[in-house]
């Protein structure tokens, strides 16, 4: 065993951890668990590599455009990631607009709303598919050599731009949160809708800022995701439970909670990989939800029951 | 001039099962108007559909003569109309000052700072500790900073939901003591309370609902120690009771 693993789960605890970071604001605010949080993150994915696509085509006239060294991929990739995170958050309104928003207007309890977002995700999973084939699908096909980093580890360029990302984007959402009037507005209606209208707060503006938070996010972790493995309809689906594993271990509504829950569950995947095998990568979040719940069901820093 | 007019309003949760039944009351600029009468009667219905947090099902509010039926919450609160819920009316996890702050958004950006500045000082309690949270704030403190954070946007009309609920004599004494101050200040305030006689010591008119409808309507200081009360909230008519 060596200590590679740390890096290796650091890694797929940013992608879980930003998806996780999505799963508990728009828990905490809607207050049901969405289902859809998962194929947001493959859609924004594939809405970027799309975009990406759509640039390349454009330029094509001026000759391939090569990576942006030490990286593996151009400058189309991070432009493109914009135009992937504004087509996500179009998309998560939406579906707000046309399922979620109306079942809230008519008092549909949060069950129905989990049951409705499991069918859209189903829906979206599907529609991927039917769009983009299952084929696998990638960012870069450049081979990157991963570098010392000392301690016997190593890490790529895009992995270290990775967790520098993550880390900073982190860092912004938990300002955002804690000391500005957007953030004060959603730790409000967070707590009390009800209140926060009588307080004069716009609770569908909230609502709307929480799904374009949210989108975003998952639109960054599948890219990244993307960037460093590959792209799959079903590559949300199957990050859903360890997205839900992250967000209760962190505690609902807690940014760095749902970031540290991202990043334990990627060390305990990777620390199950390399100890029982890859077949256990699975059982890992499982299990760390399961002692959670029953140790700690209020997570590491969230509030009590 | 009429600073809330209620016409014929019908409000509840079921139009086939109305709570608050064809309810008219005008209240002038600066008056003071107690909404009393027996548990079930309708009044925090009646004063929840006024602040947009009930559905109405016909009749109208008026605020300051502008058309507000069915507006919702946040923008009544735009609009100028300050509501204090009788429970849960502060943001438990939020500050004290962050409590104001959300509240000061309704204000224009250079006035906010002078504002909440101006609240923690009329309320000393909050003043000596914006940092605390206001779950750790005692019964009669969240009133304090639920009276503050609705007065803060300085609301022409100012709706009270039992805002001595589940105090101390004590607090209640302090809760109407502001009140007085409030009322003093010529903001039109509209209470709903359970505590009859403080009710009617501060209040100018008083209106009494008897199921959902309007039983009686006179001036406060009439009521006081009035035996027709009693009758009224033992479900009585104001003739029969006369």
């Amino acid at each position: 065993m060596t200590l590679q693993i740390l890096v290796n789960g650091l890694v797929a605890g940013t992608t879980i951890g930003l998806g996780a970071i999505g799963l508990s604001l728009t828990y905490s605010i809607l207050r049901f668990a969405n289902f859809t949080q998962g194929d947001l993150i493959a859609w924004g994915a594939y809405l970027t590599l799309a975009v990406a696509g759509a640039i390349g085509g454009l330029l094509a006239g001026l000759g391939p455009a090569g990576p942006l060294a030490p990286f593996s991929f151009g400058w189309t990739l991070p432009v493109a990631l914009l135009g992937g995170m504004a087509l996500t958050v179009l998309l998560a309104l939406g579906l707000d607009a046309v399922l979620f928003a109306r079942l809230r207007a008519r008092g549909a309890d949060a069950i129905i709303l989990v049951m409705a977002g499991f069918g859209a995700s189903m829906a979206l999973r599907a529609g991927l598919e039917f769009i983009f084939t299952s084929a696998p699908a990638y960012f870069t096909r450049e081979l990157q050599i991963a570098r010392p980093l000392g301690a016997g580890m190593r890490a790529t360029p895009d992995q270290l731009l990775v967790l520098g990302l993550t880390a900073a984007l982190v860092v912004a959402l938990h300002l955002l949160v804690t000391r500005t009037a957007t953030g004060r507005a959603m730790r409000a209606v967070g707590e009390s809708p009800a209140l926060a209208a009588v307080y004069g707060l716009d609770v569908a503006g909230v609502v709307r800022i929480t799904w374009v938070i949210g989108a975003s996010l998952a639109c960054v972790a599948g890219t990244m995701s993307g960037l460093l493995v590959q792209i799959r309809p079903t590559m949300g689906f199957d990050l859903l439970l360890p997205l839900f594993a992250a967000t209760i271990l962190g505690g609902i509504g807690s940014i760095p909670g749902a970031m540290i829950g991202g990043l334990v569950i990627g060390l305990s995947e990777s620390l199950a990989v390399q100890v029982l095998g890859a077949e256990w990568r699975a059982a890992a979040a499982f299990v760390v939800l399961v002692v959670v719940l029953l140790v700690r069901p209020s997570g590491l820093f969230g509030r009590g029951a | 001039m009429t600073a809330l007019s209620i016409r014929g309003l019908v409000a509840g949760y079921d139009p086939d099962l109305p709570i608050v039944k064809e309810v008219s009351i005008e209240v002038p600029e600066g008056q003071v108007l107690a909404i009393l009468g027996p548990n079930g009667a309708g009044k925090s219905t009646l004063i929840r559909a006024v602040a947009g947090m009930v559905p109405t099902f016909g009749g109208e509010v008026r605020l300051a003569g502008r058309d507000v039926t069915g507006a919702p919450a946040h923008a009544l609160a735009r609009a100028g109309l300050g509501f204090v819920p009788q429970t849960e009316n502060v943001f438990t996890r939020l500050s004290i000052r962050e409590n104001l702050q959300i509240a000061a958004e309704l204000l224009p950006r250079p006035a906010r700072a002078e504002r909440i500045a101006a609240m923690l000082a009329m309320f000393p309690d909050l003043g000596s500790r914006p940092e605390a949270a206001a779950g750790s704030l005692s019964g009669g403190q969240r009133q304090m900073l639920a009276a503050a954070r609705a007065l803060l946007s300085a609301p022409p009309v100012l709706i009270l939901d039992e805002p001595s609920a589940g105090l101390s004599p004590k607090l209640v004494g302090q809760v109407f003591q502001t009140l007085r101050r409030i009322a003093e200040d010529g903001v039109t305030l509209v209470l709903v309370e359970q505590n009859v006689r403080a009710a009617l010591e501060l209040a100018d008119r008083a209106v009494v609902l008897v199921d959902g409808r309007l039983a009686h309507d006179a001036p406060a200081r009439d009521l006081i120690g009035n035996p027709l009360l009693g009758r009224l909230f033992l479900g009585g008519r104001a003739e029969q009771a006369a």
